[in-house]
């Protein structure tokens, strides 16, 4: 029975293989089977597109459309104790876009058993996050007569992160070497040495706020929350890499939203699929279909390079073979110039010169050229 | 410490903030202060906030102090007698003015039965809720307040009589209804604001039915009979002006017939209903192109030559004439004076417009749309009684609007024509829908506004009850007369050789990115520089440095101004457009070499 499967291996895609297999009734004949994965096979080669079709533009047409009417109808949830992500079409220009800076950087941070199943979930949530002095301090001040900051400590608060006041104060001498840091019960007094003035100190009081004591940086929440069966660690900020080191992450399933992570660390297939994910993840949500294709053409095209590149002018944009095409989209001057300055040629091979030119378009019926035999 | 901001500015601190605030309100009420300082105390970041700065919106509230309305019975009586302003009863704080900060502080009571000993204000009249133009829209409680505003709107739009004395204006884009009604269902706003003096629409008839599919999508189906009558009729107002305008050197533009020399001189057909001033005569009927202003300017520039030349006559034609698509009759002409001191010439041009498919209508409930078909009287559906409406109104507009108001005024506007008086439809105090329809039972119809209705074609009666009652509808000032274009061939620019745009240069209608890319999605690639074909142009091209050559059409050969007559020169088939960028780049500095290749 499976040979007539095998028989159709270089025809069709697994999934297809797997659903026919599904849907025939069980015990049918070999005969029978084959004259289904036969039908199913016409029916796939007319379901590809042909030579000369524009996917890119039925691509984009296809994902726009319906994003023209996502703009306004943000959902919210209220009451719902989740982070906030950003959704909807800002999200989706983010990721086209493939910004460096992106607006809300999470993680979904899934754990190891037995800790998915909420063993030292506190615990857990608080070595993810990343904690500052101004988390622990109870209060800062400065004194003006004899130049000197001092620093006073929730010891209870340090110990949950089994850290302590003199833990800190290594952290600090080590980070501010012009100031002597020495400890006086819970506080740590700073005092600046000789060049410095007490402007200086000033500034080391906003500076000493934001040094980092424990945790995994640039995580700035933590959320644990209850998936399903399991519980997961939902942050703002991300930082894949340290989190990957901890021992009770399980680093097969753990996701973030931040494309140039994603691919520093797993590479740009990953976040050709991330793409995909996130760009789907908003229009699920948004209760708009759009044929997973599209949205995989368009991942296709910005990672192609071999890294992230987004749709715009220092993106893909920037890839185009002709100096017409690149200078219809945005800043035409630049292009032009250089063009000039290079003596570069374009030989009209794509859609946008053609037209500029008024010369029919290589897709479709302008691919097809009138063979004659010159009149010698 | 409470702190204290005037104007968002900090100038200080306070113990007692209440005390502070009262004190600031009673000296406001007492006229020490000025009527427009407001002030709020704000809980949440403990401060006081004094308003003294302009351009707030303010609006005024009866004062009630300790659970009382400091308005008495003796007010009142003496504000009937004439004896009492307003202005009084402003000066004395019991009416005083609130803005939005100060109104966040205020407990406001909607009538007079809710004062608590809490309460601080009274509104004056619940219906003071709402803006001028919201309180005329009928039965405005029973809406969504989206649809009151919606209402509102669409009045402002309305075509009516504006103005007395608009015979004596030159107003641009001016419709007066010809024959304009006081709405039978009024609200009090109608007769405060003299709305009864500048009405702006008809009471009509109307049916809530489908016919045909023609007034579907908001549209309505009109009575010919009814625009026979005088329904929706309007003049429209347009005026053209000029000027004299004094250039450099003493010349000066001037109004007159210009004579066959003028450079750009038309047709003398063209020039027909001038008379000796050169300006249009009154009642003159003037299609597009006719000139309504003669006009010649001095030449735009004085060469040395011209000077001795005495054979020229170098004055332009700069008559203005009526666009595309315009017509109408001469209704005013008027010689004046500008600021300038330059002769001014305006003339006003009337057209008068009947109602015509296309043209837009509405109630007062935002329940816009425009007219569908025009149906002769004699197809128009009737009643038992023999009542043929002068507009079908589709039902489906009405479900998914809710605009409740809307089949309430049908019912009023029924009740107080049989009745023979004016409807009240104040919003929240309006005469109640129960005693209407009791009063519509009265005279012998049913409650519920209902009919029976018989199809005028066939003569058979229909399946279902109509509702048939009166309601006010007005013309709304968009008429498809100004808007309706099209082209097929037509003017284009001299610089870009495409076309023109707009509806009065007979613009093309343009074909745009996104259009095109539909194109391209479809692989109509030749479909698509056909329609991108209309400034396409053939261009000869010299094989050997690659620019536009020229082409000596008497010799029937081009020759090159880089390579001379030697070299090879093609025709190539370009868009105009592309050939000028071409020769923009050359302005540039940039040289644009065109590499040629047989297209086969």
């Amino acid at each position: 029975m499976a040979d007539v499967y095998a028989e159709f291996e270089d025809k069709l895609p697994l999934l297809i293989r797997e659903q026919v297999r599904e849907h025939l009734p069980k015990g049918a004949s070999e005969s029978k089977t084959r004259k289904a994965l036969e039908a199913v096979y016409e029916e796939y080669l007319s379901s590809l597109a042909e030579p000369g079709d524009a996917v890119g533009i039925v691509a984009a047409e296809s994902i726009g459309e319906p994003s023209t009417q996502m703009t306004l109808n943000t959902f919210h949830f209220a009451g719902v104790s989740e982070m906030q992500v950003t959704m909807g079409l800002p999200r989706i220009i983010e990721v086209f876009d493939a910004r460096k800076t992106m607006k809300t950087p999470t993680m979904e941070v899934y754990l190891r058993p037995p800790y998915n199943e909420g063993k030292d979930i506190k615990s857990a949530a608080l070595r993810i996050k990343e904690t500052t002095i101004q988390d622990y301090a109870t209060s800062f001040s400065i004194d003006i007569a004899e130049p000197s900051l001092t620093v006073a400590f929730d010891v209870a608060r340090l110990e949950t992160v089994d850290s302590s006041v003199d833990a800190v104060a290594r952290i600090l001498s080590k980070g501010f070497k012009k100031m002597k840091v020495a400890m006086k019960g819970s506080s740590l007094i700073i005092t600046p040495g000789k060049d410095q003035s007490l402007n200086d100190l000033y500034r080391v009081k906003e500076k000493v706020r934001n040094v980092y004591v424990t945790g995994i940086k640039g995580v700035h929440q933590v959320l644990p929350v209850k998936r399903g069966e399991e519980y997961v660690i939902v942050t703002a900020g991300t930082n894949l890499k340290e989190v990957f080191a901890l021992e009770f992450v399980d680093e097969t399933r753990t996701y973030s939203n931040d494309l140039y992570e994603v691919q520093e660390l797993l590479g740009v297939e990953a976040a050709r699929q991330l793409i995909i994910n996130e760009v789907l993840k908003v229009l699920n949500t948004q209760g708009l279909n759009i044929d997973t294709r599209h949205i995989m053409l368009v991942a296709d095209t910005m990672t192609m390079g071999g890294e992230l590149q987004g749709i715009n002018r220092t993106g893909i944009v920037r890839e185009k073979a002709s100096v017409l095409a690149r200078a219809s989209f945005e800043t035409p001057f630049k292009h032009i110039i250089n063009a000039s300055l290079v003596g570069e040629t374009d030989y009209l091979n794509s859609v946008v010169e053609n037209v500029m030119v008024n010369q029919p378009i290589p897709i479709g019926t302008g691919i097809p050229k009138l063979v004659t035999r010159s009149q010698e | 410490m409470t702190e204290v901001f005037v104007d968002h500015k900090y100038v200080g601190t306070v113990k007692d903030p209440q005390d502070f605030i009262e004190r600031i309100r009673s000296e406001r009420r007492m006229g020490k202060l000025s009527t427009s300082v407001n002030v709020v105390f704000d809980a949440q970041t403990d401060a006081v906030l004094v308003e003294t700065c302009q351009g707030r919106v303010v609006r005024p509230l009866l004062v009630v102090k300790e659970g009382k309305l400091l308005l008495t019975g003796r007010h009142v009586e003496q504000l009937q007698k004439n004896e009492l302003s307003w202005a009084d009863l402003v000066k004395q704080g019991i009416i005083e003015y609130v803005d939005a900060t100060e109104e966040e502080g205020c407990f406001i009571a909607f009538y007079e039965d809710q004062i608590t000993k809490d309460t601080t204000h009274l509104e004056i009249a619940p219906m003071a809720i709402t803006g001028l133009a919201t309180s005329l829209v009928p039965f405005g409680q029973h809406n969504h307040g989206v649809r009151n505003a919606q209402g509102a709107k669409n009045q402002k739009q309305a075509v009516g009589l504006y103005a007395a004395n608009f015979y004596t204006r030159m107003d641009v884009d001016l419709s007066i209804l010809h024959y304009p009604q006081r709405p039978l269902v009024q609200t009090i706003m109608h007769e405060l604001s003299d709305f009864n003096k500048h009405p702006s629409g008809q009471n009509v008839t109307i049916a809530v039915l489908s016919y045909e599919g023609y007034n579907m999508e908001d549209a309505v189906v009109i009575n010919q009979g009814s625009i026979q009558r005088g329904l929706g009729r309007s003049a429209y107002f347009k005026p053209v002006a000029t000027e004299e305008l004094r250039y450099s050197g003493g010349l000066i533009d001037e109004v007159c017939l210009p004579d066959k020399e003028t450079k750009g001189y038309r047709s003398e057909h063209d020039y027909r209903f001038l008379e000796d001033d050169g300006i249009i005569f009154p009642e003159a009927r003037v299609r597009e192109g006719d000139v309504i202003i003669g006009k010649t300017s001095p030449p735009r520039f004085l060469s040395a030559m011209d000077e001795y030349n005495l054979t020229s006559n170098a004055r332009r034609e700069s008559s203005v004439s009526l666009k595309h698509g315009e017509e109408g009759i001469i209704d005013f002409v008027l010689l004046t004076e500008n600021e300038e001191g330059n002769k001014l010439v305006q003339v006003r041009i009337r057209d008068d417009r009947m109602p015509e498919i296309g043209d837009k209508f509405t109630s007062r409930h935002g329940q816009k749309g425009v007219i569908g078909l025009i149906v002769a009287e004699e197809d128009v559906p009737f009643t038992a009684s023999g009542i043929r409406p002068d507009l079908i109104f589709g039902p489906h507009g009405i479900p998914s609007r809710m605009t409740v108001s809307h089949l309430i005024e049908i019912i009023g506007g029924k009740t107080g024509a049989l009745s023979g008086r004016f409807i009240d439809s104040t919003l929240f105090e309006s005469e109640k829908e129960q005693d209407i329809r009791a009063e519509l039972a009265h005279h012998g119809f049913r409650e519920s506004g209902l009919e029976t209705m018989y199809n005028a074609i066939t003569g058979e009666q229909f399946l279902a009850q109509i509702m048939v009652g009166n309601m006010y509808y007005m013309r709304l000032k968009h008429m498809v007369a100004n808007k309706l274009h099209s082209r097929a061939r037509g003017p284009i620019q001299l610089l870009t050789r495409q076309p023109t745009e707009g509806r009065a240069k007979e613009g093309g209608l343009r074909l745009g990115e996104m259009e095109k890319d539909t194109f391209v999605a479809h692989g109509a690639s030749l479909l698509l520089k056909e329609r991108f074909d209309a400034d396409g142009t053939v261009v000869p091209v010299c094989e050997g440095c690659g620019m536009v050559a020229t082409w000596d059409y008497r010799r029937n050969r081009g020759s090159c101004t880089m390579c001379g007559d030697t070299t090879e020169i093609s025709n190539v088939e370009v868009s105009y457009a592309f050939k000028l960028m071409l020769d923009e780049f050359k302005a540039l500095g940039i040289y644009p070499k065109l590499l040629l290749e047989s297209k086969y």
